[in-house]
């Protein structure tokens, strides 16, 4: 073929075929590679290296007991009181920060799109809690959530929240709310950038045409802005629920996953039991657990956002 | 929709009494970090609650620059994360490209691999990417690290840029290749400027993830010449028993690369080039 359409270039029906090899076979992959060979060496290989490790025994702690153990591993999983614990806590853990990053980051972002005076400084100044590392954000917050150090347990006491000021953080039935207060600061900035971007992006004819039409500024917002971001929403809801659930680092600098287990979530738990107790068979048992709950979650978003982009 | 506010009392009200929340809640724990640095260390805990300490000291500060390794913490900081973004920058916006520009076979399983890549626990896979960089002999280099983030960074960052490019109409670039562009030089002339903002805010979100990753830098540097910054402030809380005020102006110090970052970045966010050339 390749012959072919060096000898007659001419030929129209050649020279279609040849695009049409390019165009859909060559082409694209010439601006893929780089992405897929990256992705393919440091992440799918590993990946499947870790999967084979949940069929296998492999605790440092016990060198001679290595080998493959079939479905041990997650027999001991059904049982685990601490994973269904952690399970209940991942839920929690993900819609709590979830949702409150979403609605205070479209807040954010409706708000930016509009005009006022020193709306830079302003954008550059909420947007900072995405830049502090989040090791240094959990700390933060921690000192925050101390009344020794801290206002928050002394202002939630004013406020009549808390009967005294204590860290809540050492108290079994609040504790969570430390992290997800700590996340929800930390991610705002992220759905607040995004869906800016994809708001800016919205041709500005529509709203002059909307306005000439006599168009309130609520119909405004559900009948043109609400569908040109729901793409964009339905994208980074997915993606930032799945790093939710897999994000570990706040839980575990703030409370370490009590107490009690109160705080811990799955990606902790895995944390915890191949770092603590270097079992990292098990770890790869709960982490393939939490990899299945969230491939089933994200099939799911994906044929909704499907819809709404036809639409 | 912004004359409506201008008139209306109540909204203007409300959207004041909105930048104030969002200013609030942003600033408010960076406050305390800067305040707690600045602490000197017997007031630390007796004025623990004061919105204001009674003294000022930049001795934490001073100890943190010329008494610890922190400069060259930030500096490889620096390289990895300025290499991290840059290289997932250029190579996610051509997975981007192909994504929004392209129906080709394989479509749909390379997006399906690039979700499952960001759905799986990170910690699942840090044993095995531990013995592939040794077995290259990488380990405590930076590069190594600059290739993993850059992989784990791409997945996301292609699917922000491939939004970003099905935001421009197709037609600017046909135009360009009607007139005898190759479609090389049409990304090149045309779209890219017009992803001046995508690419920014993509590059802003890359550095910031790679500033402040802490589990594989800890996992595959142990030499302290390579250490990057959060796992330096690690080895701070153990080496010095919690040195809470250096610990806080280390933070304090840390913060500034980002914020510098951000400021440089979200111009491009502002622009809204898009909206303007395909009206012009």
């Amino acid at each position: 073929m390749i012959a072919n359409t060096h000898t007659a270039v001419t030929s129209g029906e050649t020279r279609a075929r040849r695009s049409f090899y390019w165009r859909y076979m060559v082409e694209p992959y010439f601006y893929l590679s780089p992405a897929l060979i990256l992705i393919g060496v440091v992440m799918l290989v590993p990946l499947i290296v870790g999967i084979s490790y949940s069929f296998q025994s492999i605790a440092l702690l016990k060198p001679f007991d290595t080998g493959w153990v079939g479905l041990e591993n997650y027999a001991a999983l059904w049982d685990d009181r601490k994973f269904w614990l952690a399970l209940e806590n991942t839920f929690r853990w993900t819609i709590g920060s979830l949702s409150l990053q979403f609605l205070l980051g479209l807040g954010l972002a409706l708000l930016l799109n509009t005009q006022f005076h020193g709306k830079r400084l302003f954008q550059a100044l909420v947007f900072l809690p995405w830049a502090v590392p989040t090791f240094l954000s959990a700390l933060t917050w921690a000192w925050l959530f101390n009344p020794v150090i801290g206002p928050l347990p002394h202002w939630m006491h004013d406020l009549g929240l808390l009967s005294e000021p204590y860290n809540i953080l050492g108290d079994p039935d609040l504790a969570i709310w430390g992290p997800i207060t700590a996340n929800v600061w930390f991610g705002v900035p992220f759905f607040a950038i995004t869906l800016l971007a994809a708001l800016q992006s919205i041709p500005s004819e529509l709203y002059e045409a909307a306005e000439m039409d006599g168009a309130s500024a609520w119909q405004c917002f559900t009948k043109i802005t609400l569908p040109f971001l729901a793409p964009m929403i339905a994208i980074t809801v997915m993606l930032r629920t799945i790093w939710i659930a897999n994000f570990a680092d706040m839980i575990y600098v703030m409370t370490g996953g009590g107490p009690a287990n109160s705080t811990q979530i799955l990606s902790s738990y895995i944390f915890t039991t191949a770092f603590r107790k270097l079992d990292f068979g098990y770890a790869s048992a709960i982490a393939v657990a939490l990899l299945g709950l969230l491939l089933i979650y994200a099939v799911i978003l994906l044929f909704v956002r499907q819809k709404l982009v036809k639409v | 929709m912004s004359d409506a506010t201008r008139r209306n009392p109540i909204l203007m009200m409300g959207k004041f009494a909105a930048i104030t929340f969002y200013l609030t809640f942003a600033l408010f724990p960076l406050y305390w970090l800067l305040k707690i640095a600045l602490t000197p260390d017997r007031l630390i805990f007796t004025e623990g609650t004061n919105l204001a300490p009674s003294e000022i000291t930049f001795s934490n500060f001073a100890s943190v620059l010329f008494k610890t390794d922190f400069l060259s913490y930030f500096g490889n900081s620096l390289i990895v994360s300025l290499g991290t973004a840059a290289v997932t920058t250029v190579i996610a916006a051509g997975a981007g490209y192909a994504f929004s520009r392209f129906h080709f076979s394989g479509k749909k399983i390379i997006i399906a691999v690039m979700l499952i890549t960001q759905m799986f626990p990170l910690l699942m896979i840090i044993a095995p990417i531990y013995k592939i960089i040794a077995s290259f002999g990488l380990l405590n280099s930076l590069s190594s690290l600059i290739i993993v983030y850059t992989a784990f960074n791409i997945p996301f960052a292609t699917f922000l840029m491939q939004s970003f490019f099905d935001g421009i109409p197709k037609d600017l670039e046909e135009a360009a290749m009607m007139d005898g562009c190759t479609r090389f030089q049409a990304l090149r002339k045309v779209v890219i400027p017009l992803t001046l903002p995508g690419l920014g805010a993509t590059l802003g979100f890359v550095f910031t993830a790679a500033w402040s990753e802490l589990l594989f830098a800890l996992m595959l540097i142990s030499k302290n010449d390579t250490m990057t910054f959060p796992v330096g402030l690690l080895t701070f809380v153990s080496k010095f028993s919690v040195d809470w005020g250096q610990m806080m102006a280390a933070g304090v110090l840390a913060l500034i690369p980002s914020c510098l970052f951000f400021i440089f970045i979200q111009r491009y966010l502002v622009q809204g080039l898009t909206s303007g050339a395909v009206k012009g």
